[in-house]
């Protein structure tokens, strides 16, 4: 027999690695070692798929929960924001004011400090968009004369453009002799982004407890794997495997979990976005909003299955701490 | 290459498996573990293993305090231990081959390296052509040494055994114990826990008899020899 027993000290020196190879072995060993692991702890994953598919797509529904819901928050944030920068006040003029009247006015009011731009819409020309657009174009043929007034949009300054100012501007106009009436949309403007801002705290709880619930139907899947592996983390354990060594096919299959519940919730997204933008352009359109449903982009896709990697390794770590370091090859060797 | 000095093991504030127990056991010896059930044979063995720690007295192996190991130290202290016991502890989910190879992938020898050695193992054992089996497949005997090329795959210096002939027939025993004679004659230490008394007798080789968690003999003999 050509093997020598090596002295305990010599080779202790050497700690996990293995034989006299340089490091550069080493750490090809230790990839080639991770590559495997992580291809057995898949292959074991689609070797049960019923049961895989199962978990992955608990954790898929329940990622696509929240992320839809914090998709639909940025569409809604994107309207207010983009209204509010628009924010403008609408000026009706009284119907006795004539053209020349209403030319004064404009120029008046676009001296003004606080107002950037006077844009004066024709009496005419407000009822040839009218006629275009509401379809009452024959109604219309019956009326003598124009109903409609002379219209100011009025856009204040970026300084005036707040609640404050837009609401000092609109209480200005509405002095005027010739101002019939001043139409702000600030109000429901400003109750949409309170709503919005509760809809966002709602949904971020939301997330914290889903992204938790994913953690436990990992961490339990794990626990059941770990019983069913008992066998062989025990004699790993009894050849000198480190606990990270035991560790790492569980970890692995912790992470294959999240990359499918991810897929799976990205999958579930798409579809909903692709089911529900076709209804939701319809009502857009009909209150003149260019709203839509946004999908995720690119970056947010691999962000939601960095974060489902993420949340299943860490369910198989919490499993891993609690089981894996209880069992002890002791009970191996019968009492006696 | 084993060394217990005083060692005493207590489990409940009742129960005591040894009590002051002193032996040693140099480089290539081979001695056999001999006492009727509950003499404390297999807590010996797990004091060894690191599988328990003594609540009195010293346990080192290859010149290292056992005592205060670190928990994190324990899997570097098993690899040069190797360790055969009566169920084998096979794994009936893989082959032969990866059951020997087991000792070696926990230490990160390469895939080249394995297959050699795990070949050389077998071959060892006379099982080179059953690599490719489920242990399952395989007799109690050729079980059992299975189980042997697994604990010496890494050429540990030292081999425990717990009770390995207990399943099998005089002449199965004797070849095993043979392969155990073998590895002592090139340097291994060999501990072997049996009740087979008529085995022990016809090897002649140094006995250490426990009687209620106490060495009755074996103690003195060679307590020269040294790792």
């Amino acid at each position: 027999m050509s093997r020598t027993p090596r002295k305990p000290s010599e080779s202790r020196a050497r700690g996990a690695g293995p034989n006299r190879s340089s490091l550069s072995g080493v750490l090809a060993s230790y990839r080639s070692h991770h590559l495997k692991v992580a291809r057995d702890s898949a292959h074991r994953l689609l070797a049960a798929p019923v049961a895989s598919a199962m978990t992955w797509a608990v954790m898929g529904i329940a990622l696509a929960l929240p992320v839809g819901l914090l998709l639909l928050l940025t569409s809604l944030q994107g309207i207010s924001a983009g209204w509010e920068s628009a924010a403008r006040v609408t000026v009706y003029l009284g119907g006795q004011v004539s053209d020349e009247g209403a030319g004064q006015l404009r120029s008046q009011l676009t001296g003004r400090d606080d107002v950037a731009e006077v844009v004066l819409i024709h009496r005419d020309q407000a009822l040839a968009e009218f006629r275009a657009n509401s379809g009452l174009d024959e109604a219309l043929d019956y009326l003598d004369e124009n109903p409609l007034p002379h219209t100011l949009l009025v856009t204040p300054v970026d300084s005036a453009r707040n609640a404050a100012g837009v609401d000092r501007l609109a209480g200005q106009l509405g002095s005027l002799e010739a101002v019939a009436r001043v139409q702000v949309d600030l109000g429901w403007l400003q109750r949409l982004a309170a709503m919005t801002d509760l809809i966002a705290r709602a949904v971020w709880v939301l997330t914290v407890l889903l992204a938790a619930a994913v953690i436990l139907v990992i961490g339990n899947t794990i626990r059941l794997a770990i019983e069913n592996r008992r066998d062989e983390i025990l004699v790993a354990k009894l050849v000198g495997g480190t606990d990270a060594f035991v560790r790492r096919p569980f970890l692995y299959t912790g992470a294959w979990y999240g990359l499918g519940g991810g897929l799976v919730a990205v999958a579930i997204l798409q579809l909903a976005i692709w089911w529900l933008n076709g209804p939701v352009r319809e009502l857009a359109v009909l209150y003149n909003s260019e709203f839509s449903l946004r999908g995720l982009p690119l970056d947010g896709v691999l962000g939601l299955l960095l974060v489902a990697v993420a949340l299943g390794w860490v369910g198989a770590w919490l499993a891993v701490r609690r089981h894996l370091d209880a069992i002890e090859p002791g009970e191996i060797a019968g009492a006696g | 290459m084993i060394e217990f000095r005083q060692v005493t093991k207590r489990y409940d504030s009742d129960h005591t498996a040894l009590r002051h127990v002193s032996f040693e056991l140099g480089r290539g010896e081979l001695a056999f573990l001999t006492g009727h059930s509950g003499a404390g044979k297999s807590t010996l063995l797990k004091l060894i293993l690191l599988m328990e720690r003594p609540t009195a007295g010293e346990v080192r192996v290859g010149g290292q305090l056992l005592n205060t190991m670190p928990r994190r130290q324990i899997p570097y202290v098993r690899r040069h231990i190797g360790a055969v016991f009566q169920n084998h502890q096979l794994l009936f989910d893989r082959t032969v081959f990866d059951n020997v190879a087991m000792p070696l992938e926990v230490m990160g020898v390469s895939h080249g390296d394995i297959g050699r050695r795990v070949r050389a193992a077998l071959d060892k054992v006379g099982l080179l052509s059953k690599e490719k089996m489920n242990p399952v497949q395989l007799s109690g005997g050729e079980q059992q040494r299975v189980g042997i090329a697994r604990a010496v795959v890494n050429k540990p210096p030292v081999l425990l055994a717990d009770e390995p002939t207990g399943n099998l027939d005089p002449e199965l025993s004797a070849d095993i114990m043979h392969l155990f004679e073998q590895f002592s004659q090139v340097g291994v230490t060999v501990l072997i826990a049996t009740h087979d008394i008529a085995l022990i007798e016809s090897m002649g080789r140094r006995r250490l008899t426990l009687s209620q968690g106490e060495l009755l003999a074996g103690q003195a003999r060679r307590a020269g020899a040294r790792a």
